[in-house]
């Protein structure tokens, strides 16, 4: 038998990022009691990073943009593989979720007339994204942390969850262990919100932090859940790719809001010389136009750099692959050149991306006010994710939710940037909303000790193994380098079939992972613990990858370069079989209605 | 490859001791490229606290040569490599292993500040309407990462110990923000002036030299608040006013 703690709440939320504390703050609301699973220091969730802004449709800076709009750009965006369901809470509720963010404290920038300013980002018809500076995250985590520990929720900080406790397929709770104290923790819950992010640590190049390493879809894909949509993996278009020790680190979007261009090595705008055919009418032809567009001109188009993550960074792995890259393998990111434009544009430049000012100034030597930045694409979000009904966000397990990045279905084959945020917001709260009704309809089910038994004998193994077994982190590079070149942002079926072989050898390895040490604050054993989810959403990002036989959003196949449309009516979904092996199918896209259709087709 | 020695302090609560290290360095490394190169190929149970790598999270705090600053922004070529260089937690919080330290009471102090209490809306969709100018000032201050690295300087908790009578720079700056905030209406000079302790901050600005956002925190957050709590409880016309009210 294991030794553990025991917790019961009526909902436990299983990370605090910004979706885990919307939840958690809206079921505490509700009546019921609370717990948040945080793998680190709250307040420290990758929600942190994010820059841009929040996406919203307020108007404030064009009156001409409403919930319509901003649906029909999230499905555009997402190549109509998006749950249409999703799309429309998503942009009818999202700006009131960000003005529950004001009513918290949160400080956006502001308007001449005091609301709050929106800026430009790709995809989106108008300037959309709610933001401060280019430091929006911190200040959407610190407003939810600093309200919701008002709350009365119970944090327990740097824990991590390792299986889900299931009776008879209706979730129990959880097991995981305290990174601090090296015990074992058992969570009782009659409802789990997983709201655990992305997977961005499966491969090498990536702007995400050693958290990402998939564990709320390896989790739900073990507790019986259904995946989907987990061959849409986004590039960012813009990493840092110098110095090395900091390649992948992002480079915020808002730099082309405000006017930064991409040149080639031969000083030439590439971004003009490929729009595609759905975005040729929204997209200016010219600089001149584009630059009018960057400085709020209503009657301009935007500029190319603006296009879709993917298709951005796609043209900057072509003009890197025929040779007019920079000096360290990526193209030229050049904000400098609005002083020719500007009179006060340092200032301009300072105030408007401080922390890019900041990062490259201090981690590459580089003043971003006087010199093109090197950049190059980085792994930076999941599209797919957990299958959730729309409405509620409930998993295919009963009681099981989640929310924001570990959940698919808003984005489709794409994300814009902006959304995400957004994200979070509205279906974290729906993700709360209903695990707090799920929870006060049903009775805490039984805890089978066996499952806790099987967890903690797994969690173990390392230290029987000793130093002598496997290095964690080696296995976790050879995985993250094969995963970056087999996987990565150009595929072709010969490569993934070679990728999923290597994935069951390092299968083979994990199981043969050893460290030294003892349970408390030990990192070696927390990657070694980290390993099968990294190895299942490989192998489920492979998998589905291989299935869809066309090029779409995120996913470009070298041997299937166009789209398909047959491709374009159904998700790829991902469950458990009997025995255990991993089942991929395609799931026909539900109809939309009526209504929705017509906005589509109107926005086209 | 080139190398350099990186001295790390191992123990945990009941003490502990530097080990050296030597390990390969290449341009443009940070030390907590270092310390996870250490860790991943020597040390695989070293522990060390860290997120984003990008200066945004404030997880990877600790004292480099004696000076506090967060590991993912100090590069290599800004340190002397000829020496050792030593790595070390921060010293104001009890120790839990290596590099990584108990920073509870921080989240602590924080629950007990008085939360926002926003003035009613503008208008009834629930917005209200703010100048950029008011909103300034204390953006500057929700630049905060919270990486307690003022804590940790600050000689009245690290060498006074006064957790239970002050609160320290990061929390003076919290409730700067909050007292700031153009819509905020809650009180909290009381709590300043006896629970939180800003009388014991003798301005000796340590704090915000250390601070990686570079938020004015002296200056702009700590006087302004002693200002207004002088104001309030030691101005002789205010402490008659408030003799004659009670």
């Amino acid at each position: 038998m294991a030794e553990y703690q025991t917790h019961s709440y009526d909902v436990l939320v299983i990370g605090a990022g910004g979706a885990g504390l919307r939840a958690a703050i809206e079921a505490a609301a509700s009546g019921v009691s609370v717990g948040v699973v945080c793998k680190s220091l709250l307040g420290k969730a990758h929600t942190v990073m994010a820059e841009g802004g929040v996406a919203a449709a307020l108007a404030n800076v064009d009156e001409r943009d409403n919930w319509r709009v901003h649906f029909a750009d999230t499905m555009r965006g997402g190549q109509y593989l998006n749950n249409w369901r999703m799309a429309e809470l998503h942009a009818k509720e999202a700006p009131d979720r960000v003005r529950d963010l004001e009513a918290w404290g949160a400080l956006f920038d502001r308007t001449q007339e005091g609301r709050i300013l929106q800026r430009n980002f790709g995809g989106h018809r108008y300037p959309r994204l709610a933001h401060v500076g280019d430091r929006t995250g911190l200040e959407m985590i610190r407003t939810l942390q600093d309200h919701g520990i008002h709350q009365g929720m119970t944090v327990h900080m740097e824990c991590t969850v390792l299986t889900l406790l299931l009776d008879g397929g209706r979730i129990a709770g959880a097991f995981g262990y305290d990174r601090e104290r090296g015990h074992f923790i058992l969570w009782k819950a009659k409802a789990v919100v997983m709201a655990t992010g992305g997977i961005g640590r499966a491969f090498k190049v990536t702007s995400n932090s050693w958290e990402y390493t998939g564990d709320g879809q390896a989790l739900a894909y073990r507790a019986g859940a259904e995946l989907m949509d987990m061959e849409f993996v986004q590039f960012h278009p813009t990493g840092m790719v110098w110095p090395p020790s900091v390649a992948g680190l992002l480079v915020t979007e808002g730099v082309r809001g405000e006017g930064g261009i991409l040149v080639n090595s031969e000083g030439r705008r590439f971004m003009f010389d490929d729009i595609p055919e759905n975005y040729r009418s929204q997209t200016a032809d010219n600089e001149e136009e584009g630059w009018r567009y960057t400085q709020g001109d209503k009657s301009a188009r935007r500029p190319p750099e603006l296009l879709t993550r993917d298709h951005v960074a796609r043209c900057i792995n072509r003009e890197v692959k025929a040779g007019r890259g920079s000096p360290h393998g990526g193209v030229f990111l050049d904000i400098a050149w609005i002083k020719k434009r500007l009179p006060d544009a340092e200032a301009h430049i300072k105030k408007k991306l401080p922390s890019m000012y900041h990062q490259f100034k201090q981690l590459a030597g580089i003043d971003i006010t006087k010199e093109a930045m090197e950049i190059g694409p980085t792994t930076h979000y999941m599209m797919g994710g957990v299958r959730v009904d729309g409405d509620t966000q409930m998993s295919t397990v009963p009681g099981l939710f989640a929310a924001g990045e570990v959940a698919a279905g808003l984005h489709g084959a794409n994300r814009l940037g902006g959304n995400s945020l957004s994200d979070l917001l509205v279906f974290g709260k729906r993700a709360g909303e209903h695990a707090a009704i799920f929870a006060k309809g049903n009775a805490q089910a039984a805890v089978d000790d066996s499952q806790i038994d099987a967890a903690a004998k797994f969690a173990l193994a390392p230290f029987e193994r000793g130093p002598s077994g496997a290095n964690p982190y080696a296995v976790q590079y050879e995985l993250q380098e094969h995963m970056q070149n087999l996987v990565g942002i150009v595929r072709q079926e010969s490569e993934m079939l070679q990728a999923l072989e290597i994935i069951s050898k390092l299968r083979e390895k994990e199981a043969q992972t050893g460290t030294g040490g003892h349970r408390q604050y030990n990192n070696g054993w927390h990657t070694a613990m980290d390993l099968p989810n990294m190895l299942d959403i490989s192998e489920a990002i492979a998998r589905s990858a291989v299935l869809r036989k066309e090029s779409r959003g995120a996913q470009f196949r070298e041997d299937y370069p166009e789209k398909d449309a047959q491709w374009g009516k159904v998700n790829n979904v991902i469950r458990r079989g009997a025995s255990g092996e991993m089942i991929v199918e395609q799931r026909p896209i539900p109809e939309m209605p009526a209504e929705l259709k017509q906005i589509v087709e109107e926005m086209k | 490859m080139a190398e350099a020695t990186f001295r790390i302090w191992r123990g945990d609560a009941k003490g502990g001791s530097f080990q050296d290290y030597t390990t390969g360095i290449s341009e443009g490394m940070v030390v907590l490229d270092a310390v996870h190169k250490i860790q991943a190929e020597q040390a695989g149970d070293l522990a060390v606290r860290w997120n984003c790598k990008a200066g945004k999270c404030g997880s990877c705090s600790a004292e480099i040569n004696g000076m506090p600053k967060l590991m993912c922004m100090t590069r290599l070529n800004s340190l002397d490599l000829t020496q050792p260089v030593t790595v070390e937690p921060m010293h104001t919080f009890p120790s839990i292993k290596d590099l990584v330290t108990d920073v509870s009471w921080n989240f602590e102090v924080k629950k007990k500040i008085r939360r926002f209490k926003p003035r009613k809306p503008d208008f009834p969709d629930g917005s209200w309407r703010m100048n950029q100018k008011d909103v300034d000032r204390v953006q500057e201050f929700r630049k905060c990462i919270e990486c307690f690295l003022c804590q940790d300087v600050c000689h009245v908790l690290r060498e006074h110990h006064k957790h239970d009578e002050f609160i320290g720079p990061r929390y003076f700056v919290y409730n700067a923000a909050l007292e700031m905030h153009p819509l905020d209406t809650e009180d909290r000079l009381a709590d300043l002036k006896n629970s939180n302790g800003i009388g014991y901050c003798n301005i000796t600005t340590c704090c915000r030299q250390v601070c990686p956002e570079e938020i004015t925190i002296t200056e702009n957050a700590i006087i302004p608040l002693k200002e207004r709590v002088v104001d309030e409880f030691y101005d002789p016309l205010k402490r008659l006013i408030h003799i004659l009210l009670k």
